[in-house]
């Protein structure tokens, strides 16, 4: 095999222009995948760290049938008193559970006693929320002493949008309005205690009071939980946990539903794009691949039929002539791949030094550029098993050859 | 018995509906140590014969016999694996692998036989390039060498696996006159010390002349045949 692979090495130095531009080609390819991945693979994984770290957690349980109603965000469907109990010590027995976060979700009306707005209010446990999203508090602007305390009674998040539209600062007083699951109205008065940045989301509406405050504004006597947020230890995690919740919900005394963040989040959709788009740029590579070595080989074994026949007569068997060809084709394929990695390497890390800023929706994006290895390793089994493919059949018709007619071709 | 032995040998080859008759009915056998050449016009048949007892090819009727085998049985790997144990080969255009070394070149067919160290293979290829006085041109490629330089290289090469036959198809005709004998040389000389059957077919009369036994062929027939001890060599 050594022999084999030297020579097959040798060969590729024969036409050493044709092999630099072939390789090149390849070695192109392997590039657009390595950057287009790199970048892909990094713009999805921080939108989706951002969506789970910062404000949906990577699973959420709803009481049955809220979700297909989840833009009127009832107060109507809840976990409240023995059915929260349960899924809390559901969730508290899953060693794959890292945190979870109880939460209300509701409609109101913003006013600063001039204007008024509507506005997404979610009501938290600051602990328990920053256990759950701890990237949340990154987006709340100015100095946070003490992450699990981002909010007290009293006070409320707003986000950007709505600070400029009402013309608000932080510390202003604004008035809540809301209606509760009866109908009934009521307001409170809280203290604006920080700004939020616009997380990717319908509207950039969403803002934050404490528990406490909901339960005033709503009139609740306990918390009626609309929704938990679920960060998990290992986001690897995140199939087998949801499989496993998902059984427990079609219990028939469980009365909630579980989704995964892909489920609820428009976002997946893109995810999803961005994944076919790297398909894509892979069936390109392919494409590449399979035709530069195809027409490299066939030509290598036109030009060499003669020898084709001499090796043959000399007692080289038929196999041996086959492996030598395929392994040519393969160390084009090897090396171009080498090389496409490298510099492909090279540009995220040129990327990476320059940092990519761009906003997305509402969001400014910060893309630093890498590719996991395992797309690497990916990237080197395509080539490779494209090269041995697009061998096979120049390499077969090689190793056909009758020694007396190749001898004899001129 | 024997060497090669044919037996009313016949080869028809068939191009659409035209049948071409390259041997009709050839008989002859040639025995150990013998350095035998074949001559006759172009399209005499000397090629198909050669051919025939190199296992490159089968007859169309009529037996082939090598060391005592019907070399007529063999399937492709089977015909490749008996050339490469018992038959080497000279080929009129030289046919070296131009990536390799002259050395390299000589081992490639050791290799394919896979049976010696490398230890083996390396003093075998020495041995060899010291007889064909090539020595020195061990680590050049085939195209910093000269023609003649070229077909000693490929009679080391044909006879490194120590092959019972020798087969060479025009060795000299790509030659000059001193180079031709140079390697005619080399191949008695071989023939003598190695005991290996050298069969060869050529047109030069000169060199025709140092064959022991040689065969005119015409139309596919042995015309003639004579023997000759103990050439000018």
């Amino acid at each position: 095999m050594k022999n084999i692979l030297i020579i097959a090495l040798r060969n590729l130095s024969r036409n050493t222009r044709r092999t630099i531009l072939t390789s090149s080609l390849i070695a192109f390819g392997v590039v657009l995948v390595v950057v287009f991945g790199g970048l892909a693979i990094s713009f999805k994984s921080q939108m989706v760290g951002v969506l789970t770290n910062t404000a949906m957690g990577d699973l959420q349980i709803h009481r049955k049938g809220y979700v297909e109603s989840i833009d009127n965000l009832p107060l109507n469907l809840t976990l409240s008193g023995a059915e929260l109990a349960k899924v809390e010590s559901m969730l508290k027995g899953m060693p794959e559970v890292a945190a979870y976060s109880p939460r209300i979700k509701f409609g109101a009306m913003i006013s600063n006693y001039a204007q008024t707005s509507n506005i997404r209010l979610s009501a938290v446990y600051p602990d328990l929320e920053n256990r759950t999203v701890s990237g949340f508090v990154k987006r709340i602007k100015g100095n946070v002493p003490d992450p699990d305390k981002f909010l007290s009674p009293g006070e409320i998040l707003v986000p950007e949008n709505l600070m400029k539209g009402l013309s608000l600062k932080t510390g202003d007083e604004i008035v809540l309005v809301a209606t509760n699951k009866e109908g009934s109205v009521n307001a409170i008065t809280t203290r604006i205690a920080a700004v939020t940045e616009n997380v990717f989301g319908p509207s950039g509406k969403d803002g934050y009071i404490h528990m406490q405050d909901a339960q005033t504004l709503l009139r609740m006597d306990e918390p009626e939980i609309v929704e938990i947020a679920i960060h998990l230890q290992n986001y690897d995690q995140l199939g087998p946990t949801s499989a496993q919740l998902k059984r427990d919900a079609t219990a028939p005394e469980a009365s909630f539903e579980v989704h995964t963040w892909e489920q609820l989040s428009p976002f997946a959709s893109i995810a999803r794009i961005v994944d076919l788009l790297i398909i894509v740029v892979k069936v390109i590579l392919i494409s590449i691949v399979l035709v530069s070595i195809l027409n490299i080989m066939t030509m290598s074994v036109y030009e060499r039929i003669s020898e084709i026949g001499m090796m043959a007569a000399i007692g080289t068997p038929p196999g041996r002539i086959l492996s030598l060809f395929l392994v040519e084709g393969f160390a084009m394929g090897l090396l171009s791949t080498v090389a496409g990695i490298a510099v492909g390497l090279g540009v995220l890390w040129v990327m990476n030094i320059s940092r990519i800023e761009f906003t997305f929706g509402q969001m400014n994006v910060s893309l630093a550029p890498s590719i996991p290895v395992t797309e690497l390793v990916w990237v080197t089994v395509i080539v490779l098993f494209v090269s041995l493919l697009a061998g096979f059949q120049p390499a077969s018709k090689a190793s056909k050859m009758e020694p007396v007619d190749a001898l004899g071709h001129v | 018995m024997s060497l090669i032995e044919l037996q009313n040998v016949t080869k028809v080859y068939q191009t659409g509906d035209v049948s071409v008759s390259a041997l009709r009915g050839v008989s002859l056998n040639i025995e150990r140590r013998s350095f035998v050449s074949f001559i006759g016009p172009s399209g005499s048949g000397k090629s198909t014969l050669l051919n025939l007892i190199g296992v490159l090819d089968k007859p169309t009727q009529g037996t082939v016999l090598v060391s005592g085998t019907d070399v007529s049985t063999f399937d492709r790997t089977g015909a490749a694996g008996f050339r490469g144990k018992h038959i080497g080969f000279v080929f009129q255009d030289f046919n070296l692998i131009p990536v390799l070394t002259v050395a390299e070149n000589v081992e490639y067919p050791l290799l394919m036989l896979g049976r010696l160290s490398s230890t083996e293979r390396r003093e075998r290829v020495e041995h060899l390039l010291e007889k064909v006085g090539m020595a020195d041109q061990r680590d050049k490629r085939p195209n910093q060498i000269s023609g003649g330089q070229k077909q000693r290289v490929a009679v080391a090469r044909a006879l490194v696996t120590n092959p019972q036959i020798v087969l060479a198809d025009e060795p000299t005709a790509n030659l000059d006159h001193a180079s031709a004998y140079k390697v005619i040389a080399v191949m008695h000389e071989m023939s003598n010390e190695l005991g290996t059957t050298f069969v060869f077919s050529t047109h030069d009369p000169k060199i025709v002349g140092e064959a022991e036994v040689i065969y005119t062929l015409e139309d596919g027939t042995i015309a003639g045949t004579e023997q000759r001890k103990g050439s000018a060599l």
